[in-house]
């Protein structure tokens, strides 16, 4: 699978752009601000209907205009695929394929598998549980319609237990029979969503032990384990034990929105005790797993993004990076950097067809090194 | 949009403030009532006024009536051991009109949903279980269909109801889910089509 071409249209800071792809390699140069991450951006919204960066949909659009628009032409095994995305100011979110609306957007999350691996971005090692569950969830949205479909049905059911506990809480009532169809339906979700997180952890986890091997040249030995309650024999009785509790603090104490995936690097967790080195090392070997994992559940290559990595990666990791490259382990690469010549130099070497996109102010056009 | 005049301005407003009636809408309404004889407009606005003022709901199944207790609940050809479960008004007219149904409703008004604010309290719940504990009448409740939406919220709701009910011992049932009438099983959603196969019954030529 590859995508090989983009039309913009009033999309972040482009009034509009076209751009023609190689299937191998493209390169997107330009200074900071100038637009190269919006191109990457672009590409996850035709991939997953939403952005990477920023989740408000309307804060997309060019300044002062109502709408953007998104086109890809994707070539699949057998056909192409068009992809149309368009968000309007007060209006629900279009996909359109081949001419036709996409009626539920979980439809379409799944079918143009996408990796994005942006180094200076690691929240995802640093911050709370929540974004190592979006992590996962992301990844096992994409590739099981089913989990998609309990996970929202559970995201759905915790809001309005929720609401239920606060409005007990403030008027002093306490209805339990009304919490029963609740509780019911977030003990059955979270064990059908807990076994499948710790059956992909168990998939994941020697993929993710290879990859950080292989990029940080084998010095520390690392460890992912999936924390959950939500799999323990008496998980059932652990949240009834909890209502008293879920009623005093007004929330839901018990259930998969608590899980965690815990990170660690030598027996210890790699938020405190990883170097910045090691953590942006974790972050690329978690992208690369991925990526492997989807080419092999989906039969395709995914597209790679890679944000700026040349600027934010030390040189043994560039070309461990590019060694990968270099094999034609991955598909179609769409890279981002600040500096032209450099990346010239780093893809001169490799044997691929590459095309640069030199980025000016929302405008894109050839660069011919 | 700018009008000539003041006194249009406040029709169109009040006119587009409807369900699925906009601005240009509202206009060529308004319009249109401004070239029909004044009888017209006298008519439809004393009517509009009259239905808001004295409409009635009838105090045993929620449904509008023109009485105190609607014409359903008071017909002698009706099945009175049967009450049929819906969310709103609508809901009643739908059943009425497929003719396969003869027992009674009971209109809840809403489903439960904690988010917007609603709970049992705020639907016609309590109300229903007292028909049911009501033996003395001698029109003794035997089964209480659910009609509810198929949707989460219709689902808490079904489930809540079926709860505050089993202690009466009355038969409680849920509308069938499946593929319409004259469907393709292909163009079938994959959720609706999973539950037919698991909910199958029994083949019947009738």
């Amino acid at each position: 699978m590859h995508l090989k071409n983009l039309q913009l249209n009033q999309f972040k800071n482009y009034q509009s752009a076209k751009l023609e792809f190689s299937e191998e390699i493209n390169c997107m140069v330009g200074i900071n601000g100038s637009g190269k991450t919006n191109l990457l951006d672009a590409i996850h919204y035709l991939c997953l209907t939403k952005s990477a960066v920023n989740a408000q949909d309307n804060q997309n659009i060019l300044h002062d205009m109502d709408f953007f628009t998104v086109f890809g032409e994707f070539e699949m095994a057998k056909n192409s695929l068009e992809i149309r995305c368009i968000v309007e100011s007060g209006k629900k979110k279009q996909i359109i394929q081949n001419g036709k609306a996409v009626e539920k957007m979980s439809d379409h999350v799944g079918l143009l598998p996408v990796v994005m691996i942006a180094p200076d971005d690691t929240q995802l090692i640093k911050d709370g549980s929540e974004e190592r569950r979006r992590f996962f969830d992301n990844m096992l949205c994409q590739l099981d319609k089913s989990y998609m479909d309990n996970l929202v049905r559970y995201q759905h059911f915790l809001k309005q237990r929720n609401a239920l506990l606060k409005k007990f809480g403030e008027t002093g009532r306490i209805n339990k029979a009304l919490l029963e169809p609740y509780d019911l339906e977030l003990i059955k979700l979270s064990k059908l969503i807990a076994a499948t997180r710790q059956e992909f952890v168990n998939a994941y986890k020697p993929l993710l032990l290879e990859h950080y091997a292989d990029i940080s040249g084998k010095r520390e030995t690392i460890d992912i384990h999936y924390d959950t309650n939500c799999t323990a024999e008496d998980f059932e009785r652990q949240f009834y034990q909890n209502q008293s509790k879920d009623l005093i603090l007004r929330r839901s104490t018990m259930g998969i929105h608590k899980d965690d995936f815990v990170f660690e690097i030598d027996n210890y967790p790699i938020k405190k005790y990883g170097s910045q080195g090691q953590q942006k090392s974790f972050l690329i070997a978690l992208k690369l797993a991925q990526f492997e994992i989807f080419h092999d559940k989906k039969n395709t290559k995914p597209i790679l993004l890679l944000d700026d990595i040349f600027d934010k990666l030390d040189d043994l990791r560039i070309e461990k990076l590019m060694q990968l490259v270099a094999d034609h382990r991955f598909g179609q690469l769409f890279i981002t950097d600040a500096r032209p010549e450099r990346s010239a130099g780093i893809l001169k070497g490799i044997n691929a067809q590459a095309k640069f996109f030199k980025v000016e102010q929302g405008h894109v056009s050839a660069w011919d090194q | 949009m700018n009008f000539p005049s003041k006194l249009i301005e406040d029709a169109v407003t009040e006119i587009s403030r409807l369900p699925g009636i906009g601005k240009k809408t509202a206009l060529r309404l308004a319009l249109h009532l401004l070239k029909q004889k004044e009888a017209v407009t006298e008519s439809l606005s004393q009517s509009i006024t009259k239905m808001r003022t004295e409409i009635k709901y009838c105090s045993v199944c929620h449904n509008i009536s023109d009485t105190e207790v609607c014409g359903i609940c008071t017909s002698m050809r009706r099945d009175k051991s049967t009450i049929c479960v819906v969310e709103e008004i609508p809901d009643v007219l739908a059943i009425e009109n497929t003719s396969q149904y003869n027992g009674l409703y009971h209109v809840l008004g809403g489903v439960i949903s904690p988010i917007q604010g609603i709970g049992p309290d705020e639907l016609k719940i309590d109300s229903l279980i007292n028909r049911v504990a009501k033996v003395s009448s001698g029109d003794k409740v035997d089964e209480v269909i659910l009609a509810l939406p198929a949707t989460m919220e219709g689902d808490t709701t079904s489930f809540y109801i079926t709860r505050k009910l089993k202690e009466y011992g009355v038969k409680v049932s849920t509308i069938a889910r499946g593929i319409p009438i004259g469907g393709e099983l292909e163009y079938t959603d994959e959720v609706t089509l999973g539950r037919s196969i698991l909910t199958r019954v029994n083949y019947s030529a009738d």
